[in-house]
């Protein structure tokens, strides 16, 4: 693929041209309103495993998406096809789903006033010129770092090294017409450590918008072996009531579950355990929880939501009160209340954490469970009941004891949130959550 | 010859002005030195979806996908890229790309194409097709107004609707060169229920490989299974409002007939496809002909079952479905292999090679997986259990392959005392490891169901529509995951 074809900002002139294609046809089709998504992207994918390579993918995505407004009636197509009759058949099948819907008060566009105006540029495009064998080559030391870190590293599940370029074009008939280029690179690592007749996998990864700010590969590498090494004869407990403290890229999981129950869609369906819950007290004093999504280079930021509007900096929880819902301007109409800007999703979160490292929180906790890893969907939304698989380490006066598996935990989200007792400076930051690992008070844990 | 190559011929090449006579050299030139097999996988995909909620059907949206995915293997190695147009152009580039991971080798050769007829287990109209926009729209009014007229409790009613019509040609280096014609429907109702103000969920749904008019079938002189599934979602859902918390600890579980056979999904199938074997990371590598289950349990993979949500005339490499039996009567029989890992491990692929789409590699994938009826009645399974807890529905599932730990969560589950069903307890979590559950079923149903047709199976970040089933079985002990006593 040669440099003049590369998904860039370059791109975003013929992408910003067929969003106003787009919509010129929509209008011509008797939509009233509509809006458009044009997406193009390209990544290169490769994975190595037992040191030799096993596959090279090339990605090359484009499509778009339009939804359109009769009145207040919607209809939505999208589609991955390039050619102009597609286009047109798109529009029309979009066109035809709004003349049969429903009429929907709270339906539509955004005022055109609430339209974001100004689009900082956030840096979020670093292409990466790695050639495939360049890449295999990255992935390979990455491996082998693995396989060096200890004998009991017999076996592999894959290293794989991606980078995607990715360009994204948001317009609407309200005169809102935005775009950017991004990029995402990773390197991850999976493992298999086998001794005494048991096999454990574990990994490892790293994620970035600039592909030379990736951990270095044999860091990952010995870090995927070592934690498949440290989960060599795992076991189950003893069913208990005990402190439980959630390793921190398992943590964000925890604040995904709340940022879901605040959601503006879950709350009008009555589908979260958080319905009516603004103003209330729902974490700990200490604890507050911000939005900032315009962070450069960051994985989650964005100058814009899915509608159009200009997104910005505000806590969801601040001193433990829930000060704000996390609302689009579809679920804010149908709550009573304005958009947020969080169309589409909360752009980095923040939580706030103490100076004690992982370690000052094992012997802050004396005897529990250190969960490293989650299994299954057990969450009912809709009142909180919380009850997953769970596998980590035993820890007895402050230190890791012996490695965990076939356990569950459970509990209920208000009560969890409610007893989380300190927050680690062990951050996560590779994903769009950015928190320590988190201590539990008190949960259930059932084993043998 | 199969007789849907030159529809499906029609709609994916000829736009482009391609053909099938041109295929040949195209992957001629695709396995070129060096390349052990190679294949061109053209698909077109139109789906739509309508959502009822707050009584008005708020939603629908339409889909059109199409492109072409190249493949050129060379050992282990894949190369893989894919074009959205399906151009000689396009497909010339994307071959470039993907046999750019060999090096050297022998000459490629290309088999001359065969195309066997083979059986149709579903119809090829365009199930989309077979309701006016207007009828589809006021089928959701219709059962979102039956199902609140049911019960002054219900606080929520989502009634969806979807259909997807794919078509797929492949053509491999291997001579191998079919075509499909794939639909898939569902109809789905989740309620939402509340009393003394608690709240709580249902959902239920179903479909298969056939048509909107399956959802207008009358089960029987008062309903049709659309409406059947909303009774249902209702009833799980109350059921709930009584639940209290589930135990905590390990026990005898049974679990009920149809869509429980997610735990063989989970504790043996995934364990059990070719890709994880070839690499010796499944806790089942190596084992054929050990016993790894109790000899009660004998388990098959089947894509040959009519109109099945999880069916396929043909795999996703043009390789027909077969019925593979995976364990039988407890002893490991044998792998669900797609051509690579067949390959591989000097086997016969069976059928299982399948992928997401076009912009998706194969992977040997599961169809639809059950387990056989046994000779106990239900009754005596449940009168056999002094406490426990009984699962009547399911949620999702999860496993780890290597260390063989598995976990899936309940959706409606009661205890069990004194071998009486008695309180509904909570949805919580069960984990074990597969091969130490499977040895624990100690008793097997006469009453082998297979599910509605909702399942989804995701590996390696891609979704297939597949099917599940068994009949009731008992787990003389497993790990609950609930917060009570």
């Amino acid at each position: 693929m040669n440099a003049s074809e590369k998904v860039g900002p370059q791109t975003l002139p013929s992408l910003q041209e067929k969003v106003e294609r787009i919509i010129a046809e929509a209008r011509r089709q008797g939509a009233s309103d509509c809006e458009v998504s044009v997406s193009a992207g390209q990544g290169l994918s490769t994975t190595v495993r037992q040191r030799e390579v096993e596959t090279v993918e090339f990605n090359r995505d484009q499509g778009f998406g339009i939804t359109v407004f009769v009145g207040q009636r919607k209809g939505s197509a999208s589609t991955s096809a390039v050619e102009e009759d597609a286009i047109r058949e798109t529009v029309a099948a979009a066109l035809a789903i709004a003349r049969h819907a429903s009429e929907d008060e709270c339906a539509g566009l955004a005022a055109p006033e609430l339209m974001a105006r100004e689009l900082p540029d956030l840096d979020l495009y670093h292409p990466w010129d790695i050639e495939p064998e360049a890449a295999i080559e990255l992935a390979l030391r990455c491996e082998a770092a693995a396989f060096d870190h200890d004998p009991r590293i017999r076996n592999a599940d894959g290293t794989s090294l991606s980078s995607y370029l990715g360009c994204r074009v948001y317009g609407n008939s309200h005169g809102f017409v935005g775009g950017y280029a991004s990029s995402r690179h990773s390197l991850s690592c999976v493992m298999i450590a086998e001794d005494g007749g048991q096999m454990q996998r574990d990994y490892w990864y790293d994620a970035s918008r600039i592909g030379s700010a990736l951990t270095d590969g044999a860091v990952i590498g010995r870090r995927a072996a070592e934690r498949a090494v440290n989960r060599l004869g795992a076991r189950a407990v003893p069913t208990c009531e005990v402190p439980v403290l959630f390793s921190p890229e398992l943590a964000t999981g925890l604040f995904n579950h709340f940022l879901a129950a605040i959601a503006g869609g879950n709350l009008y369906r009555k589908a979260s355990f958080l319905e009516g819950a603004l103003g209330q007290r729902l974490f700990p004093d200490w604890l507050t929880l911000d939005e900032r999504p315009h962070i450069p280079r960051a994985l989650g930021s964005s100058a814009f939501d899915g509608d159009g509007l200009a997104t910005y900096a505000k806590p969801f929880i601040k001193d433990g009160e829930l000060v704000s819902y996390v609302l689009g301007t579809y679920s804010g109409r149908k709550l009573g209340l304005p958009s947020t800007a969080n169309a589409g999703g909360v752009h980095n979160l923040f939580v706030t954490h103490g100076n004690e490292d992982q370690a000052a929180l094992l012997r802050r906790m004396g005897r529990g469970l250190l969960v490293t890893e989650l299994m299954g969907q057990g969450l009912n939304l809709v009142t909180g009941d919380y009850s997953r698989g769970a596998g980590g380490y035993w820890v007895e006066n402050g230190e890791i004891q012996f490695p965990v598996q076939e356990v569950t935990i459970a509990g209920n989200l208000r009560d969890m949130f409610r007893q989380i007792l300190a927050i680690g400076s062990d951050l996560e930051t590779r994903g769009t959550i950015r928190t320590g690992s988190v201590l539990i008070e008190r949960m259930t844990v059932a084993g043998r | 010859m199969n007789d849907l190559l030159l529809p499906v011929s029609e709609r994916l090449l000829a736009p482009g002005g391609l053909s099938i006579e041109q295929l040949p050299r195209l992957l001629g030139e695709l396995a070129g030195p060096g390349i052990d097999a190679a294949d061109l996988y053209f698909q077109s995909l139109v789906s739509e979806s309508w959502i009822l909620e707050d009584g008005i059907v708020k939603e629908g949206s339409f889909h059109l996908d199409q492109g072409v995915g190249v493949r050129a293997q060379s050992g282990e190695k894949t190369g893989f890229a894919y074009s959205n147009a399906i151009d000689e152009t396009a497909l010339a580039a994307a071959c470039r790309a993907a046999r750019s991971i060999a090096r050297s080798g022998q000459q490629g050769r290309v088999q001359a194409f065969s195309a066997p007829q083979v059986r149709h287990l579903y119809a090829h109209a365009n199930p989309l097709d077979v309701l006016e926009r207007s009828a589809k729209v006021e089928l959701l009014k219709r059962i979102d107004r039956a199902t609140r007229a049911l019960d002054p409790r219900i606080q929520q009613v989502t009634v969806s609707l979807a259909g997807v019509w794919d078509q797929v040609l492949i053509a491999a280096s291997d001579g191998s060169l079919g075509a499909d014609i794939r639909p898939l429907v569902r109809f789905n109702v989740s309620v939402i229920v509340e009393q003394n103000g608690r709240r709580e969920r249902g959902s239920h749904g179903g479909g298969g490989r056939t048509d909107y008019r399956f959802f207008l079938e009358q089960l029987n002189e008062h309903e049709d299974r659309a409406m059947g599934y909303a009774r249902e979602a209702l009833r799980q859902a109350l059921v709930n409002l009584e639940a209290i918390a589930a135990p905590a600890g390990t026990l005898p579980v049974v679990l009920g007939p149809g869509w429980s056979g997610v735990l063989l999904h989970e504790a043996v199938g995934h364990g059990l496809e070719g890709d994880f074997n070839r690499k010796g990371s499944s806790a089942y590598s190596g084992r054929i002909g050990e016993q790894v289950a109790s000899p009660l349990c004998t388990i098959v993979d089947d894509g040959t079952l009519a109109k099945r949500r999880g069916s396929l005339s043909l795999d996703d490499e043009g390789t027909p479905t077969q019925c593979t039996t995976l364990i039988e009567n407890g002893v490991l029989k044998g792998y669900m292999q797609d051509k690579l890992n067949a390959r591989l491990m000097g086997v016969a692929s069976t059928g299982n090679g399948r992928r997401e789409s076009y912009a998706h590699l194969t992977l040997p994938r599961m169809t639809n997986t059950y387990m056989l009826a046994g000779q106990s009645e239900p009754e005596e399974i449940i009168r056999s259990v002094k406490r426990g807890l009984f699962c009547a529905s399911l949620g999702g599932g999860q496993v780890d392959i290597t260390s063989g730990k598995f976990v899936f969560s309940t959706s409606e589950a009661y205890l069990i005392e004194d071998g009486r069903i008695t309180a509904p307890v909570k949805g919580a979590t069960l984990i074990g490891n597969g091969p130490e559950v499977m040895n624990q079923v100690s008793m097997v149903g006469n009453d082998l169901a297979l599910d509605s047709g909702v399942g989804t199976c995701g590996k390696d970040g891609q979704s297939v529509p597949v099917g599940v089933g068994q009949p009731t079985l008992k787990i003389d002990a497993i790990t609950v995951g609930g917060t009570g006593n």
